[in-house]
């Protein structure tokens, strides 16, 4: 490996955002990067490109134009369809070096955190990781990211200085996706890799969906949310009313997901999903570090537990002590009148 | 097989705080660890060879205390455990991280599969195995929960996605990353604990790996931490009070912008 040392700074220029398209659906937090990216774009005075791999995407470019790029560079092809590591990482390295972007942001997704180190590495480009807040700095134009670390106990904010693209993962749900301006007008161009950047010496045999549907916690506004104060896994059956009255997802502590109630996609928490939903309502949930640092950036947080003591109360807005068996039969109704006005 | 297990010597994450006057990490008094998801590669590692012959080396980059999880390891099932220790390695991002992984991985020769764990509890980026594999040129897949077959020259693994998972094949050698779902770690026997008392430790400086001095620790990162502050804390809790009734009363007027 030679580095490469120093690269001339002002060769690079644009703000870039890898736009996830799996399975027949944009990921959402692709629109809430092209809002951030905007905002970076025209605080730098340049243009804001989206990059779009996958097959059949219909008129998602144009969908990205109207969300705030500039420029869409649309890679449509069947090898791209499934996603692979290799082949996603060969087309994106490829196409930042021709185009030589000074930014390229991502989603800190499971298939953004997994394939964007590579084009990082390739690259020999910084790489931050899972950031909650993007900023330029004024004197220098650089991009500054800031991140969670150590389970979310402290705040880094990172800076690349002397290589080039400043690339960032960025966590769903933090950023504000832009409204929709069908009137926007933007180029897309349409880009034919080399096959050789198609070859996957990964195979996917099968695409297996987490069992209750599609669930991912992270793209959902409202979570309900069950921890071992749920006692049994039948309680999960009571979080789902609540959640379809809101149309909620429901997500777990660990210790739910550890004693069999719940599949692990649903589990919040270190070692589990970060999410930031509007809403987070939590029940019977004492509130151990290890969740809260995945749960703290919800816009509003509701705890229902029966200790008064558990340290959930610490980050709720609000709080009802008492048993969630009592709380929650209670708090559907209430809904649902609220509902009927 | 041959297998090499990356490891990584992590704080006990819950006990790290920033220190309120100097902004440092506080790190006196915490214990070091072996990051827990490593403990799972390394899980995965030793049933593998159990089940299909070879033997299990770890490697770790760290400070000298950092043999600690190298010993551990080697308690828990592991053959060999290299520490690859130097001044000039402090300070390093992923990008020198996996550089040095990448010198070290092909000091050590012929290997079938490389584990890591999905990412460190104290960095928390998960780009580390992802960079490794790609500087040594070999396919990988992140965040594996279970490891269905190995035949002959192919392993086929299921691969956590957010919406569920892929079934995916690729040839070896190859690089995996793991989640905890994929095993459960044993606890080490006591001859494990004997033999890992003696076990001798090979330790490689970067002169020993061949590492460009431009592309190790802080001078080779590309990425710099300028500060660190703690997390902002979340506004005055809104107590409610009253009954149980009149307290969802007021929660359902407090949650009308989501309804
Ligand atoms: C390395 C590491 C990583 C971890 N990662 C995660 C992670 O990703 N996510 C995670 O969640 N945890 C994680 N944990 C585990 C974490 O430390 C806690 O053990 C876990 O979060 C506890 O789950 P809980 O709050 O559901 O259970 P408990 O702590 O047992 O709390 C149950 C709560 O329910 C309340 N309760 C009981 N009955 C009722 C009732 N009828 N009505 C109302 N309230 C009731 C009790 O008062 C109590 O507060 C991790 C731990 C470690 C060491
Ligand atoms: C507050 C803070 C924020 C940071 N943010 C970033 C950032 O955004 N981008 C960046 O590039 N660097 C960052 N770093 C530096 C980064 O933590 C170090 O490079 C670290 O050496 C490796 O990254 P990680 O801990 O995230 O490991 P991960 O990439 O999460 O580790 C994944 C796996 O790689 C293996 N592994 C990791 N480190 C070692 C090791 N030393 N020896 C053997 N195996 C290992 C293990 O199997 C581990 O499970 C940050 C550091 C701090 C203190």
């Amino acid at each position: 490996t030679e580095k490469a040392v120093k690269v001339d700074l002002d060769e690079w220029s644009g703000v870039w955002v890898f736009c996830e398209y799996r399975l027949g659906c944009l990921a959402p937090v692709s629109l809430e990067l092209l809002g951030a990216g905007r905002r970076l774009a025209d605080l730098r005075g340049v243009k804001l490109s989206a990059v779009l791999f996958g097959h059949d995407t219909g008129d998602t470019a144009t969908t990205l134009i109207a969300h705030g790029a500039d420029i869409v560079y649309r890679v449509d092809h069947e090898q791209l369809a499934v996603y692979s590591e290799d082949t996603y990482a060969a087309v994106l390295t490829s196409l930042v070096r021709e185009h030589r972007p000074e930014i390229v942001l991502a989603g800190a997704t499971a298939i953004g955190r997994s394939f964007v180190p590579g084009v990082a590495t390739s690259l020999d480009a910084g790489l931050t990781a899972d950031c909650t807040a993007l900023d330029i700095r004024e004197e220098d134009g650089a991009l500054m990211q800031t991140r969670p670390a150590f389970g979310g106990n402290i705040m880094a904010t990172i800076v690349c200085l002397s290589s080039r693209p400043q690339m960032a993962t960025v966590r769903p749900k933090v950023m504000r996706a832009l409204d929709c301006d069908p009137a926007r007008t933007g180029d897309i161009v349409d880009i034919a890799p080399p096959p050789g950047q198609l070859r996957s010496r990964v195979q996917v045999l099968e695409s297996v969906a987490a069992h209750g549907a599609k669930v991912n916690i992270q793209e959902a506004d409202i979570l309900i949310s069950g921890g071992r104060g749920l006692d049994t896994p039948k309680g999960f059956e009571l979080l789902q009313q609540l959640a379809d009255v809101l149309g909620a997802k429901v997500s777990a502590s660990r210790a739910a997901v550890d004693a069999g109630w719940i599949p692990y996609p649903h589990q919040v928490g270190q070692t589990g999903k970060t999410v930031a939903p509007k809403l987070y309502i939590a029940c019977g949930i004492s509130g151990a570090v290890q969740h809260v640092a995945g749960m703290q950036s919800s816009e509003t947080i509701v705890a229902i537990n029966r200790d008064p003591h558990a340290s959930i109360f610490d980050v709720a807005d609000f709080g009802i002590v008492g048993d969630l068996y009592e709380i929650v039969p209670k708090l559907i109704k209430r809904i649902e009148e609220y509902r009927r006005g | 097989m041959k297998i090499i297990v990356c490891v990584k010597q992590v704080p006990d994450a819950k006990d790290v705080r920033l220190d309120p006057v100097t902004n440092t990490l506080a790190r006196e008094g915490v214990e070091s660890i072996m990051n827990p998801y490593d403990q799972h590669a390394l899980e995965e590692a030793v049933r593998l060879v159990e089940a299909h012959g070879g033997e299990v080396t770890v490697v770790t980059m760290g400070p000298p205390q950092a043999e600690d999880v190298l010993r551990q390891a080697i308690s828990c099932g592991a053959d060999n455990g290299v520490l690859v220790t130097d001044r000039a390695f402090a300070g390093a991002d992923t990008w020198a991280t996996s550089y040095t992984l990448e010198r070290t991985v092909r000091t050590l020769g012929n290997f079938d599969l490389v584990l890591c764990g999905k990412q460190a509890i104290d960095g928390d980026t998960a780009q580390v195995g992802p960079g490794l594999a790609t500087r040594l040129d070999i396919p990988y897949v992140t965040c594996v929960q279970k490891v269905r077959e190995i035949s002959g020259a192919a392993i086929v693994v299921e691969r956590m996605m957010d919406d569920g998972y892929d079934v995916v094949k690729t040839d070896l050698p190859a690089l995996l990353t793991v989640v905890k779902d994929i095993n459960e770690p044993r606890v080490p026997s006591l001859k494990g604990k004997m033999k890992a008392k003696k076990a001798v430790i090979r330790r490689l400086t970067a002169a020993d790996i061949g590492a460009d001095p431009a592309c190790i620790g802080l001078p080779g990162s590309p990425t710099q931490v300028m500060r660190v502050f703690p997390p902002q804390a979340r506004g005055a809790r809104a107590v409610l009070t009253g009954s149980i009734d009149e307290q969802i009363d007021q929660l359902v007027a407090k949650l009308a912008p989501y309804l």
